[in-house]
């Protein structure tokens, strides 16, 4: 497909990280073995490989966020590279520079990739568009559009729990209409092979075309969450209280938070997900947060080897491996 | 001057010409057809053989970009390429800034159309003060002494259906055909992509059917209660034509146009997140294409129009939602409507009468026939041409085009207005 080819340069590798929509199970596969072997490198004496050094790393969010942007940083420090961190308040900014002209003058500091998280849709294919030929741009999460490094930490981590995908349920909960993660995780799980993906929800946080992203809807919990492997929870912005979405957190909790009792309906050994950062309370339960088969702070952990795997593919693509395609 | 088009094939549907023939032309009018008039000496011969030769196309809506947004496109710039791409009149929608709500307004966009001297120009009134929805416009004074051919908000909504209502009644009262951009503000929630599947892959805010269904629904009943003349602009989806065509066999005044993008892209031409492909209605489904295309084939669509909105390069340059909607359209209007003939969709004669005599009659102007004695305006192309699209050799200030690097056919020779050659190609 023409329009992916941009995540490869022409030997096929892959130079941007953007999306998982259209990528190969054999990508994804790499992604993750690649991550296996930097698993390790926080729990040694000398938490550092050398892989990226002398390279230049450009956090660019433009949306707020601590465990993304932190785990981005320790990733880049943990391959030697330099990590510089710039946080745009876009509704400060002045409508007078636009996006290229903050990019022209940050690419003229030469640095060699960008990790970008914008509050747009596209805003990340849009730099990858417009970036000189040797910068990588890594998608942080742009939009409602994805959050890819996100959905490869879980499948990361569902892996070292399931082992095999193609005999997993998996049920994801809550606000997916607005949900980057929960579209990147979809295509991450369509493509790894999952058969069955539920998305839990009431019809005003479901967008429409569902049939065509593989994922069977449910409205009521009981149903939808019978048998499953993988409790996949999303975070609800406060914000979806307005704008006739939903009637009331207590509500919300009561037809579509996660509990106790809930978890029970899935199996006894289900895992129990949450991109963070969570709410106690309003779409999950604090026993359950802390609880046993929670692995959210597993989560956190993995995405660093994640995002190590990716960067030091994008980046390092001369010395690694060609991507099998 | 005279002149002479000589034995090009005569396409005039509001005469039920269809021949090849020659075209004789004296003192800006068309004198005569075929039969060459006693003592015509031409001081000018124009061979079209192998071409066809039509009445000037009449674009029901075109943006100028002037006053007010001269970065993007002025009246001289923008009726430049309304000439190089065979249209003669082009019609205005008032939300130029400030906008057509005096006058003055349309006195400034006169002098320069004329000093520029490439097309026609007719203006739409404001329906609402500002366009602001809420107070009505002097559209009897623009009527009169501005000649506005119409009223409209522009893209700007009427939030208060009562305000609707009276701008109406006001309007039939003053004859004046009410144009409608019809788009629930509401339902559309500030989106930028049809609601569906692409939308839901992409992220992007979407517009759903019903933002235009709705919309149209509830002009339709305000219509059929006020009796005003009513146009429904740029339909974009199947359900709300549909609509339109019911109420047409009930006998309502009304008439309805599509915009010639919409009969060839739908929402999964935006790829990944191309800006060209953003525009406002959006592009729609392939099931409301099919459904437009059906509703031309049916004659249930009266006009084909270019919504023309040139932008300058910045206004592309950004994620596909913080982008400007639009796509300009004059110069690849009529090889698009030729695309529609090429594939058996509408025969040449339709074609040209979506073009020129149905949205002349729509504004009220005696124009888009070759009748004996009317002004001279005439588009000549060759429909053999092949060419491929390429904005960088666009007339117009705005290049934003979804089509570059299309394989199109058809391509405009002469384009005459009262009797002048006010566009000629080079080959």
């Amino acid at each position: 497909m023409k329009q992916t080819d941009i995540q490869f340069d022409q030997n096929g590798q892959l130079r941007h990280f953007l999306t998982i929509d259209g990528l190969k199970r054999s990508v994804l596969t790499e992604i993750l073995d690649t991550a296996e072997n930097f698993a390790t490198v926080g729990t040694q004496q000398v938490k550092k490989v050398p892989l990226l050094r002398g390279k230049t790393i450009i956090n660019l969010f433009f949306e707020a966020s601590t465990r993304t942007r932190t785990t981005f940083e320790l990733a880049a420090k943990r391959l030697s590279a330099d990590v510089l961190n710039i946080n745009i308040d876009t509704s400060s900014t002045s409508k007078g520079e636009s996006l290229l002209d903050m990019l022209r003058n940050l690419e003229a500091m030469h640095c060699d990739m960008f990790v970008v998280r914008h509050n747009l849709s596209g805003a990340a294919h849009f730099i990858a568009q417009h970036v000189s030929p040797h910068i990588s741009v890594i998608n942080a999460g742009d939009g409602q559009h994805a959050h890819p490094t996100q959905a490869m930490l879980d499948m990361f981590t569902i892996r070292r729990h399931k082992k095999d995908f193609t005999k997993l349920r998996v049920a994801i909960i809550g606000d997916i209409m607005h949900s980057r993660v929960a579209r990147s995780q979809i295509h991450a799980l369509n493509t790894l092979g999952v058969p069955e993906i539920r998305a839990i929800a009431p019809n005003t946080l479901i967008p429409p075309g569902t049939d065509e992203l593989g994922i069977h809807v449910y409205h009521d919990m009981e149903e939808g969450l019978k048998d499953v492997d993988v409790v996949m929870m999303l975070r609800l912005q406060r914000e979806r209280m307005s704008g006739a979405l939903l009637p009331s957190e207590h509500e919300y909790f009561n037809t579509y938070g996660i509990t106790s009792e809930k978890l029970k309906l899935a199996k006894p050994d289900a895992i129990l997900m949450h991109p963070g950062p969570i709410n106690r309370g309003v779409e999950i339960e604090s026993a359950v947060a802390d609880g046993p088969q929670s692995v959210i702070l597993e989560q956190v952990t993995n995405g660093i080897a994640v995002r190590m795997a990716i960067m030091s593919m994008t980046l390092g693509r001369q010395t690694s491996t060609k991507v099998e395609n | 001057m005279n002149i002479l088009i000589k034995q090009g094939r005569v396409i005039d549907p509001a005469n039920n010409i269809d021949k090849v023939q020659d075209v004789y032309i004296a003192d800006g009018k068309i004198i005569s057809i075929d039969k060459k008039p006693s003592s015509f000496k031409a001081d000018e011969t124009i061979d079209a053989k192998n071409h066809i030769v039509m009445p000037g196309i009449v674009d029901l809506c075109v943006r100028l970009r002037e006053p007010g947004l001269e970065y993007k496109g002025t009246i001289a710039s923008e009726t430049a390429a309304a000439a190089a791409g065979g249209i003669t009149t082009v019609c205005v929608p008032p939300d130029t800034e400030p906008c057509i709500d005096t006058t003055a307004v349309v006195e400034l966009i006169n002098q320069r159309a004329a000093a520029a001297g490439k097309c026609h120009v007719v203006t739409q009134a404001a329906l609402t003060l500002g366009l602001r929805g809420d107070h009505l416009s002097e559209m009897a004074i623009l009527k009169q002494q501005a000649k506005s051919v119409g009223v409209s908000n522009g893209l700007n909504p009427v939030k208060n259906i009562l305000v609707m209502r009276r701008a109406m009644e006001y309007a039939a009262s003053c004859g004046m055909r009410i144009f409608l951009h019809p788009e629930d503000v509401g339902l559309a929630n500030n989106g930028c992509a049809h609601e569906g599947a692409i939308s839901t892959r992409l992220g992007l805010p979407a517009i759903p059917e019903s933002a235009e269904t709705a919309a149209v629904s509830r002009d339709l009943m305000l219509i059929e209660q006020t009796g005003v003349q009513a146009h429904f602009s740029h339909i974009s989806s199947a359900n709300a034509l549909q609509m339109i065509v019911l109420a047409k066999q009930q006998g309502l005044p009304v008439t309805v146009d599509t915009s010639i993008h919409h009969l060839h892209l739908i929402d999964l031409d935006i790829g990944f997140f191309d800006s060209n492909c953003h525009v406002i209605p959006p592009l729609r489904s392939q099931r409301d294409k099919d459904g437009l295309i059906h509703g031309l084939k049916q004659n249930a669509i009266d006009v084909l129009c270019s919504d023309h909105q040139p932008h300058c390069p910045d206004a592309k340059l950004a994620p596909f939602s913080a982008t400007e909607p639009g796509i300009s359209g004059l110069e690849t209007l009529l090889p698009l409507s030729l695309r529609l003939v090429n594939n058996k969709t509408i025969d040449m004669q339709t074609m040209v009468s979506k073009l020129t005599y149905e949205p002349a009659k729509i504004l009220g102007l005696d124009a888009g026939t070759l009748s004996p004695n009317s002004a001279a305006d005439i588009c000549i192309f060759n429909p053999n041409t092949d060419w491929t699209v390429n904005a960088d050799s666009f007339v117009s200030a705005g290049h934003n085009t979804p089509f570059t690097d299309w394989e199109l056919q058809g391509k405009v020779t002469h384009t005459l207005l009262d009797g002048r050659i006010v566009y000629q190609s080079n080959h």
